[in-house]
């Protein structure tokens, strides 16, 4: 019986699984054109899937030239664990927001607040609309209302 | 957002963070709109954008939203994301903007 090879083809497809998933967290989701469909990240974890497949088909078919019975069901596993987490955040657990069918619609009043503003003072949405911008001295032509999670 | 402001209109972001927060942020971020505090949701409330035990520890946020408003105090464009990773864009804000008079 021969040498048999290292199967590279294992390790290369899981180090891509996992970089395919990191990466979102850490680079891609900086910017929509790769957050809101991360694109991007698809291609590697496909990559990586593909290389698994290879490495086990080395595996198991060519098992007189290749290592990989043990590591490569193990690596497989774990490799779909990722895929599979980044597949449940992707397509379920973000779009977890309720329905918020009473928002205010196009051509309805907006609600009026009065709320604190980063120097403690208050302000409502009446005297957002009034008070004029920095560096102008009319009152704005409209308000952008941006309600966001926050860091709690 | 100053594109916005040059176009005149006013860009106020809401969330549930305390002044202070808020304050740190800007600073951080260079962000040139204003920011108010929720901190007891009711503006988020009245928007009904409210999302029960979202935040750390299981506090009550906002989900996002974004509304324009125009002098008269009439929305004239809402977006309701179904995807919290989905935001509004920049070039969306600019293009609604550009066509209030």
């Amino acid at each position: 019986m021969g040498q048999r090879r290292r199967n590279w083809h294992l390790w290369a497809g899981f180090l891509l699984c996992l970089l395919g998933v990191v990466s979102y967290f850490f680079l891609f989701y900086r910017w929509p054109v790769t957050r809101d469909v991360p694109w991007v990240n698809f291609l590697i974890l496909a990559a990586g899937l593909g290389f698994l497949i290879s490495g086990l088909r080395r595996a198991f078919g060519q098992s007189q030239d290749f290592k990989g019975k043990i590591a490569g069901p193990i690596l497989g596993i774990l490799s779909l664990a990722a895929v599979g987490f980044f597949c449940f955040l992707i397509f379920y657990a973000t779009k977890q927001l309720p329905k918020s069918a009473g928002a205010p619609k196009v051509g309805q009043k907006a609600p009026e607040f009065v709320l604190k503003d980063e120097n403690n003072k208050e302000v409502s949405l009446a005297s957002l609309l009034a008070a004029p911008l920095p560096n102008s001295s009319t009152p704005p032509k409209g308000l952008f209302l941006i309600f966001y999670r926050g860091y709690w | 957002m100053p594109e916005i402001q040059q176009l005149g209109v006013r860009a106020v972001a809401i969330s549930v963070d305390s002044p202070e927060q808020s304050r740190d942020l800007c600073k951080k971020a260079g962000f040139t709109f204003e920011f108010l505090s929720d901190p007891n949701t009711t503006a988020i409330r009245a928007y009904d954008l409210l999302h029960v035990g979202a935040g750390a520890e299981g506090h009550d946020v906002a989900r996002p939203g974004e509304f324009l408003v125009d002098s008269n105090g009439i929305v004239r464009w809402a977006n309701l994301t179904e995807d919290f990773r989905v935001r509004a864009r920049a070039e969306q804000f600019i293009a609604q903007a550009k066509q209030l008079k």
